[in-house]
């Protein structure tokens, strides 16, 4: 093959900063001819290259799309604001990192939707490509956007950008959209009409066949389909054999260090514990697992085909993955051969994965940390966090004997039916941790402990029983921050006590777009133009340029964000079926009101209505 | 067992910067499954180094680091193992045997490099045909003193580089020159031509300059005698 020529000359690639963002050529990226593929696939992520690289939804699908002969996915990501304004001042279209062929050529653009403080930086990749913003002004001389990922479980806020929406696991559909559109160029449909027929796929959303009207007070009063062969649900789509589902042995490894810079294993999808704040822990139901002999292979080629110096596992709690212990066993002896270290991300401190961690990591070095999300029991069972007082001082008390001294406990500020308590709560407990700390004899203990305690601020999110929640304003948030910090102060050891909280404003942002409905859509492109981008970089986020969009649309985000909704009201996304039904929702809701625990899903099965879907933890007692 | 292995840099990959290199490698090192040594702890990290960083923007047919290795096989076998995990840009040269002492490293011995620049259309004026360039190359160089305004963390001062250039020649649109490298008296070939074009009142930038690097030398001269030695040749193929 002929030496690949860079997009962009030396002029630029030497004045921007890490040129390594542009130039692909990676390891593991994939070329292909485009004389032999009939679709060229361009994926993004909405993000700078090294946030983008480390994400894994993509390295599955790229691998997936690439091993059809007729379709060639590449890689698109951001433009840094310094690359950003040398494409505009010059006019040179986004390309796509493999080929560097502009993005605009391309048939279909796919977008992960991670975050919604990433909104903006879809339409920097849509403006920086020469593609219409809006999807009903493009046409066969642009290609297909599609926008996937966590945030379509309420695409509405961004509706008027995207083609189409894939609602659910990607490993399920994608062949077929892919075979459409074959059948589709080959037969010259008109645009229209291949959309019309996407919307016939099971999970695939075109939100210009929907109607969307409005009552007075500015809630819906109805979302129909514009025709009556486009489907008034949209059904998630999941992968139910997840132990036989393609999974990347050689993902692309980059040059520059991204900031997840390690091989990731996937050892289950979905979870059973069912807390109430958390939107992964519903939408991903049913839990599924992989089988370590699955695992084992699949980790033994991803060592091979990488190099990587680092593994991880991943998943939503991967305590409750059922074969954990062997798994680990295997990793510790394989890759200690080769120098690999292992890390252990969401794992709940127990007397087993202590012993674990003590053999991977430096005891005296690392930070331990905890999840208690609230800072008292009644919190905690409100948003059924099922984690309790005694088994977090039990876990830090073994931590604590067993050589560890920093630990990081993990809050949210905001959450519903929280009080000035909950908030002191959190002091309290930190204290608590430091008691058992000041237990051990002192000619045991090694120096001082440190205790963290970071808190962020709940974003109520569709799909989990606090969607109808209010949202506390961002001067709720600091004054229990506040109240939080006051009382560490007020306890015996809080020279061993830090207290940090997050950002409000960003937050309340997140909880504007997470809950919006397409009248936001306006208010989105209006926050770009004001020059809103990189909105989840702290550095980067400009609040008056969002307050500006919001006005400029005669938009009130307090609507969005504040607002208690009604368990009657009509929400933006209830035309997605995300198997957990609605009735669950509200049954957890009022749960949550009562502060009653509910059972995981391997104690009890609490009718949720992913059972539905005929396999995973549901089914595993019948094995 | 150390080895020196010797390695070029061409096309895109000039914009990998010398660190990512170094994790470029070490990924590499493990997909081929080398046997290298580590160092202590939980965090082992091979041990390896390179003789002299590369800037970024700078192709090289010459890059050389010294790796430990538990286990070897033959040169022509690493060699053939390495280039089956490289990336387009990257070809592994060669892989010899090195004495495992400090004295020997890389690193420490770099002491001139050969650099191949040349200058974008533009920055010569029209006219300057290859005899007259060569003839300021001459004027240029038999000054005794060269000075250039070198910026240190301090602030700038002046130093005299024309003890640090050993020879600069002009052919074919190329200037190739030998010159000093090393930890200490080390000289860039951007400053060594930025003098000659300024010699000649000629403003260049950096982005003006195509640098590709030729080849880094070890000097076993003694006396002041200098006598430069490539650093592969300091290495013995391993049979």
């Amino acid at each position: 093959m002929k030496e690949r020529k860079t997009a962009l000359g030396e002029d630029i690639l030497l004045r921007v900063e890490k040129p390594e963002r542009y130039i692909g050529n990676e390891i593991n990226s994939v070329m292909k001819d485009p004389e032999d593929v009939r679709i060229r696939f361009a994926f993004a992520f909405p993000d700078v290259y090294e946030i983008g690289m480390s994400h894994l939804g993509i390295q599955i699908l790229y691998d997936m799309f690439n091993r059809r002969s007729d379709v060639w996915c590449e890689r698109v990501y951001s433009p840094w604001p310094d690359l950003d304004a040398i494409l505009r001042e010059k006019k040179i279209p986004l390309f796509a990192l493999e080929s560097q062929d502009p993005v605009r050529t391309f048939d279909f653009l796919g977008v992960t939707i991670q975050y919604e403080m990433c909104y903006t930086n879809i339409l920097q990749i849509l403006d920086l490509s020469g593609i219409p913003l809006h999807a009903k002004e493009r046409t066969w001389e642009d290609p297909i956007v599609i926008g996937g990922g966590p945030c379509t479980y309420n695409p509405e806020p961004i509706a008027d950008f995207f083609d189409l929406f894939y609602i659910g696991e990607g490993e399920t559909r994608y062949d077929d959209l892919f075979d459409l559109y074959l059948r589709c160029r080959d037969e010259g449909w008109t645009r229209e009409r291949f959309l019309r027929e996407a919307s016939h796929l099971p999970g695939i959303y075109v939100p210009s066949l929907y109607r969307v009207t409005y009552h007075a007070d500015g809630t819906i009063a109805a979302f129909l389909p514009a025709a009556d062969d486009v489907p008034s649900k949209i059904e998630k789509q999941i992968v139910m054999d997840f132990d036989r589902v393609t999974y990347p042995e050689a993902p692309v490894v980059p040059y520059l260090k991204a900031t997840q810079d390690r091989i990731v294993l996937e050892v289950q999808r979905g979870c059973i514990r069912g807390c109430r704040f958390c939107q992964a822990g519903m939408v991903y139901r049913p839990l599924r697992e992989k089988r370590v002999e699955t695992l084992k292979k699949d980790a033994e080629a991803l060592l091979k085909n990488t190099g990587y110096e680092e593994i991880s596992l991943s998943s939503l709690s991967t305590s409750d993955y059922t074969e954990l212990k062997e798994l680990i066993d295997f990793l510790i002896d394989r890759c200690s051969r080769q120098g690999v270290n292992i890390s252990l991300p969401s794992l709940r401190i127990d007397a087993f994965s202590l012993d674990v961690m003590s053999k991977v990591q430096d005891v005296k070095k690392s930070s331990l940390t905890f999840a208690p999300e609230a800072g008292t029991q009644r919190m905690r069972d409100v948003i059924n966090k099922g984690l309790t007082e005694e088994e977090i001082l039990r876990g830090a008390g073994t931590a604590f004997r067993g050589g560890w001294k920093k630990v990081k406990l993990y809050f949210m500020l905001g959450l519903p039916f929280e009080t000035e308590e909950d908030a002191k709560g959190i002091a309290r407990l930190c204290q608590r941790v430091a008691d058992v700390y000041f237990e051990i004899p002192k000619e045991e203990r090694n120096g001082k402990c440190s205790i963290t305690a970071s808190c962020s601020f709940f974003v109520p999110k569709p799909f989990t029983p606090f969607q109808w929640a209010s949202m506390d304003r961002a001067e709720d948030f600091l004054e229990k921050a506040h109240i939080a910090k006051n009382e560490v102060r007020a306890m015996e050891n809080q020279s061993c006590i830090r207290f940090t909280y997050h950002e409000a404003s960003v937050s309340v942002l997140e909880g504007v777009l997470a809950r919006g409905d397409r009248k936001l859509c306006a208010a989105v492109e209006s926050a770009y133009k004001n020059g809103a981008m990189f909105d989840a970089w702290t550095e980067r986020f400009r609040q008056d340029a969002w307050d500006r969009a919001f006005s400029e649309n005669e938009i009130d985000p307090a609507f969005y964000a504040h607002r208690e909704r009604s368990v009657d009201e009509l929400l933006p996304w209830d035309f997605i079926d995300c198997g957990v039904t609605k009735e669950f929702l509200k049954r957890e809701w009022m749960n949550a009101a009562a502060a009653s625990v509910t059972p995981n899903c391997r104690e009890h099965c609490s009718g949720c209505g992913a059972r539905g879907f005929g396999g995973g933890v549901c089914y595993e007692s019948q094995n | 067992m150390r080895v020196r292995i010797k390695f070029s840099k061409t096309g895109s990959m000039k914009y990998i910067g010398h660190l990512d290199v170094m994790r470029y490698f070490q990924k590499a090192l493990r997909r081929a499954e080398f046997h290298t040594s580590f160092s202590g702890g939980f965090s082992p990290h091979m041990i390896m180094s390179f003789a002299a960083p590369l800037g970024v923007g700078l192709t090289s047919d010459a890059e050389y680091f010294d790796l430990d290795l538990e286990e070897a096989e033959s040169s022509a076998v690493m060699t053939e193992k390495l280039n089956r995990q490289m990336a387009p840009g990257f070809r592994v040269l060669s892989v010899r045997e090195i004495p495992a002492d400090k004295s020997s490293k890389g690193m420490t011995l770099v002491a001139a490099a050969d650099y191949d620049v040349r200058l974008r259309d533009g920055v010569l004026p029209a006219g300057a045909d290859e005899s007259r360039v060569r003839d300021a190359l001459d004027g240029f160089l038999s000054q005794s003193v060269i000075r250039i305004l070198k910026k240190t963390k301090k602030g700038e001062r002046e130093i005299d580089i024309r003890p640090l250039i050993y020879s600069m020649a002009y052919q074919n649109g190329v200037f190739s020159m030998t010159i000093s490298q090393g930890s200490t008296d080390n000289l860039r070939p951007e400053q060594a031509i930025g003098a000659f074009t300024a010699f000649l009142g000629l403003p260049a930038e950096k982005s003006d300059l195509i640098i590709r690097r030729k080849e880094l030398y070890a000097d076993l001269g003694t006396d002041g005698e200098r006598h430069l030695v490539p650093l592969e040749d300091l290495g013995t193929v391993i049979e």
